[in-house]
């Protein structure tokens, strides 16, 4: 399918694209047709910082079942973090 | 045909006289020759619709894709472009038509035109060909896989995409649908129903739904792509617009 149906968020961080590292200030997250990958559908995140222009982004494309191991991956990784690190 | 060709980036006025980024490619030689306006796909402005804008080209058509995501990314690669439409919630239906009747203008004006100018456009762009079919003046058009004509868009699209097939009654020329019967968006039942609708205006269209085939078939570079629904596709394009386009 070709959907605009798009999870927004604001985030903090930093990320490395094209031209090296930027701040990012959103992520959009949506399942829909790769640019790039070799499937139908794949879970796209594109990081982002909108101020600094379209080539501020830092794209993945993940096939359904590696983005739910990467949720539970990041979940698992702040689990474990000692106490008081993590807020 | 000798298939001779040249494209190239130019400069167009399209919607509340922007000046828009577009890609034409025309056949070599003094014409006349019929146009197409190709609509891209939501992707964006990449080099698998220029691709396609070439070989319409190739076959004697001149052939003019305006990037509708020029004022969103000026300068962009396709993708970041996309990307950057995309989280603005898409092309607004308005700017669609004054882009699309921009292109259609600029072909008309070029040497050798028979006057004649189609349009062509691939998932959003499908739905954008039948929108600027029934807001312009135009001799033919495809739609491949367009989405939200008659249904409503799933819930969480923006307000911006509504379905248009109330616009049917004035489709200004000849339709030609081409759909997978595995599609989503569209489903079969919304291309079986927008069919009903043109049929009760008298409204000329043929529709072809292909089994084993679903969104994007005829992109080559995606594992979408079906051989047989495309090859069929492009012979039902190149009658279509012999019919309706050529000199």
């Amino acid at each position: 399918m070709c959907t605009y149906l798009t999870e927004k968020i604001e985030i903090a961080g930093s990320g490395k694209g094209a031209s090296g590292w930027f701040s990012l200030s959103d992520a959009t997250v949506y399942f829909d047709h790769p640019v790039h990958a070799m499937a139908e559908h794949t879970l796209n995140i594109d990081f982002v910082n909108p101020a600094k222009g379209p080539s501020a982004r830092v794209a993945v494309e993940l096939t359904a079942e590696s983005a739910r191991a990467l949720a539970t991956a990041i979940e698992a990784a702040l689990a474990s973090a000692p106490p008081g690190l993590v807020t | 045909m000798n298939e001779a060709l040249t494209a190239e980036t130019i400069s167009i006025t399209g919607h509340g006289g922007d000046e828009i980024e577009a890609y034409l490619a025309r056949p070599l030689g003094g014409g006349p020759f019929g146009s197409v306006v190709v609509i891209h796909h939501m992707p964006g402005y990449d080099s698998a619709t220029k691709e396609i804008a070439r070989k319409f080209a190739a076959r004697g058509y001149a052939a003019l894709m305006p990037n509708l995501y020029h004022r969103d990314a000026p300068g962009a690669s396709p993708d970041d472009a996309a990307a950057t439409a995309r989280a603005k919630g898409g092309v607004p239906d308005e700017r669609l038509v004054g882009d699309i009747g921009g292109a259609a203008g600029y072909l008309r004006a070029l040497e050798g035109s028979n006057g004649k100018v189609g349009v062509i456009g691939y998932c959003s762009g499908g739905r954008q060909s039948f929108l600027a079919a029934c807001s312009l003046r135009l001799d033919a058009a495809v739609d491949c896989y367009g989405a939200c004509i008659v249904n409503a868009p799933p819930q969480g699209m923006p307000l911006t995409l509504q379905p248009i097939v109330g616009l049917a009654k004035d489709l200004s020329c000849p339709l030609l649908g081409l759909f997978g019967a595995d599609d989503k968006f569209p489903p079969p039942q919304e291309t079986a129903e927008l069919s009903k609708v043109l049929d009760g205006l008298g409204k000329e269209h043929e529709f072809h739904t292909y089994d084993g085939a679903g969104h994007a078939f005829f992109s080559v570079n995606r594992t979408a792509y079906r051989v047989e629904a495309a090859n069929d596709g492009w012979e039902k394009i190149w009658d279509f617009y012999g019919r309706y386009l050529a000199s």
